[in-house]
């Protein structure tokens, strides 16, 4: 088994279609997938992020990071939200994506999230991120 | 994986599901039909493409197969004729019904772990038509032929169709036994999954990980149900200590000598969020929910000298009202010998000697030499390690018997 971030990402055209959707309806299609991924027993974690124009964005193209506010370059780049599942292949996180209750003008990216198992369990950081994880219960 | 195994995995327990009813509870027919759904698929998708709806493809070609069928049987059984003539709406409206598919998944889940099956013909079944493995999948987890695997899924759905085995949730007056036999199914290929002794490791882990998933469904199926939540806390629990459970050539490192840092803490954390689901439904817990509560009393403890083993006493003398077993009484010796000392715990041991509850386990011996061996009396120690490593099957095992009573001379 793996886990997999599903990561989604608008553009305009998306944003746009999203705005002019019934916040209930979109709450219950999401809400359905949702329902979906726990009775197939994959879902581990989801978040969605807040409106982008709300962010700030450290630039750290310089010698000192600059600090802007607001959205970072296009649309299309910025991550909107995402899913962590546990599914046996990338075929098969694949499969969950192309059911993600997305507007038209989105992606999603599919990418493996490695275990702390298959770091050098020697060393010392990562003995020190397995404390971590430990106290926390972090994945 | 190709995308049309990765829909398969996901799919196949509400394809199966909706066609068996659509085939008026023909189990057999709609696996037919599913099957011969995807090698057309296998064929056409890298042909044509991949439909845009993969799985409205899989049950259209599905339910032509089956129609054909219907007419084909329409002459020797009216009830296919009837199947047949009812279906004249053209589309798969009827054969896919949301408001029904979670049923239909349930009754497959129930119809496959049936009581008129063999306990190996329901986990075959259950791995088959509920998780959607192939029979090569099966086969090589479970380390048998392909064809013992097949024949095994061949006769188990003739029994059913023989003994007329409705398909459908049982009824509220069947349903708290019926459960039981669900859950001990997903116990059974969750243990089998965990035997780290055989075969290849990482492909038994998945088999495990199968009965997890097929028990987080169940429990999404089945929400008021403390046992299911119960199995999964179990199941997490264990599996939790896998990581840390063999030394890297491959032998079993016990509980006590495992390097605790090791064990897979969200699967502990999962684990815990069930059995508190469990014990939420204040109905006490079952045997599953009461095994979780002991793993969970190892899972949060620093060391085996830290572990409340008063508690897991406790929950060992629950454990054995409501499922009685030797074992559960010998685990219950172990746990008083570490809450209160090897006397108590031999009077237990001596016990089930008495009244050879255990016969021929090298388990029982091998406790008690450990008993003698602490309250100091070294020869009988000897003599009862010594037996329990000639009754021991597992050659490992067994050195570490022979070991520890050379130890004692």
């Amino acid at each position: 088994m793996a886990k997999y971030m599903l990561i989604m990402r608008n553009s305009d055209e998306s944003l746009a279609k999203m705005m002019d959707a019934s916040f209930d309806d979109m709450l219950e299609t999401v809400g359905r997938f949702n329902e979906e991924l726990i009775k197939a027993g994959v879902l581990v974690a989801a978040e969605g992020l807040d409106d982008a124009a709300q962010g700030v964005v450290v630039d750290h193209t310089g010698g000192t990071p600059v600090v802007t506010d607001g959205p970072y370059g296009e649309t299309k780049e910025l991550f909107g939200g995402f899913y962590i599942l546990d599914v046996a292949s990338k075929e098969e996180a694949v499969e969950w994506a192309k059911r993600i209750p997305a507007f038209p003008g989105s992606r999603t990216e599919i990418r493996r999230v490695p275990g702390i198992d298959e770091f050098p369990q020697d060393n010392e950081w990562i003995k020190k991120e397995r404390v971590w994880r430990e106290q926390t219960g972090q994945l | 994986m190709t995308s049309l195994e990765a829909v398969w995995r996901i799919e196949s327990a509400r394809i199966v599901g909706a066609l068996t009813r659509y085939t008026g509870g023909d189990l057999e027919l709609a696996e037919d039909v599913a099957q011969e759904a995807v090698a057309e698929a296998l064929v056409s998708w890298p042909r044509d493409g991949e439909p845009a709806n993969p799985v409205g493809w899989l049950l259209k070609t599905a339910r032509r197969r089956a129609i054909d069928s219907f007419r084909r049987r329409a002459a020797r059984d009216e009830k296919y004729a009837l199947l047949a003539s009812e279906d004249t709406d053209g589309g798969d409206g009827h054969l896919w019904d949301p408001d029904r598919i979670d049923d239909d998944v349930l009754a497959l889940m129930f119809v496959a772990c049936h009581p008129v099956l063999s306990p190996e013909a329901r986990v075959a079944l259950t791995l088959r038509t509920v998780g959607g493995l192939s029979t090569e999948e099966i086969a090589r987890a479970f380390l048998v032929p392909v064809a013992t695997i097949q024949a095994r899924v061949t006769r188990a759905k003739k029994t059913i169709a023989a003994a007329r085995v409705p398909f459908e949730v049982p009824p509220q007056a069947d349903r708290k036994e019926r459960l039981g036999g669900v859950l001990s199914v997903l116990y059974v290929i969750f243990t089998e999954g965990s035997t780290a002794t055989a075969g290849d490791s990482l492909l038994r882990t998945d088999l495990a990980y199968e009965a997890v998933r097929l028990a987080r469904t169940l429990a999404a199926l089945l929400p008021g149900e403390p046992e299911v939540f119960g199995l999964i806390a179990l199941c997490e629990l264990t599996a939790a200590r896998f990581p840390a459970r063999t030394a890297p050539d491959g032998s079993a490192i016990l509980l006590e000598d495992q390097d605790r840092r090791r064990w897979d803490r969200s699967a502990i954390r999962r684990g815990l969020a069930a059995l508190a689901q469990a014990t939420a439904a204040g109905r006490g817990l079952g045997p599953y929910g009461l095994q979780a509560a002991i793993a969970a009393g190892h899972a949060t403890a620093a060391s085996v000298a830290e572990t409340d083993w008063e508690r897991i006493v406790l929950l060992y003398e629950a454990l054995g009202r409501v499922a009685p077993s030797p074992v559960v009484e010998l685990n219950r010796a172990v746990a008083v010998a570490m809450a209160s000392g090897p006397a108590p715990a031999l009077l237990l041991v001596d016990e089930l000697v008495a009244q050879d509850r255990l016969p021929g386990s090298h388990l029982l011996p091998s406790v008690r030499g450990e008993l003698l061996s602490r309250l100091g009396r070294t020869a009988e120690a000897r003599a009862e390690l010594e037996l329990a490593a000639r009754l021991c099957g597992n050659a490992r095992e067994r050195d570490v018997l022979v070991r520890k009573a050379a130890a004692l001379s």
